[in-house]
């Protein structure tokens, strides 16, 4: 389901980094953390539970572990915490990790 | 491995700013390490990009401290996620998959606070996060909620409105659980908060301007509920004065005050213990912040909650402290130092009582009921927790194998307050639940690339 993002647009700046969300291409603000750069593209859910429950960035300082997606193969990557790149693959997680993807 | 320097600090915010800032003008070198990628903390995120003028006037304040940094006594490392702390001390850190380990004579914690997570059903929706999260996003980002509910309690919770307003995204509704019994209560401590009387004019003078913006607001409000409405927008329900309400907007922000991050303390080896006025645990440290292990301070909200200038100042006498253990200063120097300073802590401290006591967390923050979800990661519910405690699950450790509840990713930050609230209502043993190391999920393979002794590459 697409949901327009929760925020109003953000301001301009000098800079910007293209990305991809499951594929699909975003810009963003080079400088911004890339859970910043998910939220200001869509409101959706950025990963799912065991369950299926839909869940996005909570707490955006590295404590809630909610904003967890995979960057360019690597799982698990809180992406509060991380500046977006130019180039960076990011995927959804939809339930949980294996270890297999690990390293 | 880094060559040795005086002191690591761990958190650049005030306290760790103040107190890196202390040891480079006495010539001391400092390893400051943070998560995020420039000085500054949650309070002055941000400030060094490019602030937004409606963030307010203490916000700008931290500018000064934020440029001490560059001193050249100073590395600054960012985007660090301490993960170990060892005798030493040591602390590793990873950063971008690769774990660089780090020594110094002595060691700083002043990781902060986070918000006390406030749950109830539907508080994991995707629309719905902390306020906190959204005065991260304005400070780091100048993102700006399409109309945002304020609900809880609690400075930020104003602060953020109060910005909100300023920055011409004003939120439909500020949804408060405070009762006049409270503040009726809380006023027994105001002729010591008076003694800070400029944080609490500055406080009144928020609450008038949210007013005059004609900003809806409800007060003692509870039975939060939220659940997925049209377009993924968030439907809040309350009731308040006993009437049931319901709001729908994009976005619910969330508060209920700070409490103290202690993983790392805690993990370290650091004795704590509960406070029973602030609802939360905190290491315990003695006035100029040493622990009961040996090389290990802490300054700041890390160590109690009192506020971003108390930190400062908290930060400034640990510091003074550490350099007159490692003679840097004797002791004549130091009392001259630390005096002034202990006057100016002790004054921005005085306002806590009366904060603590106005905005005390409700019952169904503390210890939540029914199908709420407690523990995020796990998808574990307060009827579950209650339930194990029923069973016989005695303190957290029985909880944790009995629910899962604290097993997943977070390690407990989101949920181990709830879970003690439960324990503690139901009869059961409330100890300090276990921290270990890794604080922060390493992978394997990092681990394995550390013990092979692949040099970090710096
Ligand atoms: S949003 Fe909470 S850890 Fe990233």
């Amino acid at each position: 389901m697409s949901i327009a993002s929760r925020f109003l647009p953000p301001p301009k700046a000098d800079g910007t980094v293209c990305f991809t969300l499951d594929g699909e291409p975003v810009m963003a603000r080079d400088g911004d953390t890339l859970a910043v750069a998910i939220l200001a593209h869509t409101g959706a859910a950025t990963r799912t539970t065991a369950s299926g429950s839909p869940r996005a960035p909570y707490c955006m300082m590295g404590v809630c572990f909610e904003c967890l997606v995979e960057v360019d193969g690597r799982p698990n990557v809180q992406a509060c915490l991380i500046p977006v790149r130019e180039g960076m693959a990011v995927r959804r997680q939809d339930g949980l990790r294996g270890l297999r993807h690990d390293g | 491995m880094t060559d040795e320097v005086d002191l690591i600090i761990v958190g650049a915010g005030p306290a760790g700013m103040a107190a890196a800032r202390t040891m480079a003008k006495n010539g001391a070198r400092v390893l400051l390490l943070d998560e995020q990628q420039r000085p500054g903390g949650q309070i002055y995120r941000g400030l060094d990009a490019s602030p937004a003028g409606y963030l307010g006037r203490d916000y700008a304040a931290g500018a000064g401290l934020i440029a001490s940094m560059e001193a050249p006594e100073i590395t600054y490392e960012g985007n660090a996620r301490v993960w170990r702390i060892e005798d030493g001390p040591r602390v590793l850190w990873s950063r971008d998959g690769e774990t660089h380990v780090s020594a110094g004579r002595a060691l700083l914690l002043a990781g902060g606070a986070q918000e006390r997570p406030v749950p109830f059903p539907g508080w994991t929706l995707p629309g719905v996060m902390s306020a906190g999260a959204a005065q991260i996003l304005m400070k780091s980002a100048g993102m700006l909620p399409r109309g945002a509910i304020l609900a809880g309690s609690g400075p930020l919770l104003y602060l953020v409105a109060l910005q909100l307003i300023h920055a011409g995204a004003p939120p439909v509704a500020l949804v408060e659980t405070q009762t006049k019994a409270m503040m009726a209560r809380a006023a027994w401590h105001l002729p010591g908060a008076l003694r800070c009387s400029p944080v609490l004019v500055k406080g009144l003078g928020l609450l008038r301007r949210i007013r005059a913006a004609g900003v809806t607001r409800f007060t003692g409000a509870r039975d939060f509920c939220a659940e997925e409405g049209e377009g993924g927008d968030v439907t809040f329900r309350f009731t308040a004065k006993g009437r049931a309400q319901e709001i729908t907007a994009p976005l619910l922000l969330t508060h209920h005050g700070v409490v103290p991050s202690t993983h790392m303390s805690r993990a370290a080896g650091v004795s704590h213990r509960w406070n029973e006025t602030q609802q939360a645990y905190q290491p315990e440290v003695d006035a100029l912040g040493r622990t009961n292990v040996a090389g290990v301070h802490i300054a700041g909200d890390a160590a109690g909650i009192a506020g971003a200038e108390a930190a400062a100042f908290a930060g400034e006498l640990a510091a003074l402290d550490i350099l007159r253990l490692a003679g840097k200063l004797s002791d004549k120097v130091f009392e001259a130092r630390a005096e002034p300073v202990r006057v100016v802590l002790k004054r921005a401290r005085a306002v806590r009582p009366f904060l603590d006591a106005a905005y005390a967390p409700p019952a169904e923050v503390l210890a939540p009921v029914g199908e709420t979800i407690v523990c995020r990661c796990e998808e574990v519910t307060a009827e579950e927790i209650r339930r194990s405690v029923a069973e016989g699950a005695q303190g957290p450790r029985q909880v944790k194998t009995a629910t899962r509840a604290g097993m997943g990713p977070c390690q407990g930050r989101m949920c181990e307050l709830a879970v003690r609230g439960i324990i503690a209502e139901c009869g059961g043993t409330p100890d300090l639940p276990r921290t270990r190391s890794p604080i922060k999920p390493v992978s394997l393979g990092e681990m394995a690339a550390l013990a092979q002794g692949q040099p970090p590459s710096d």
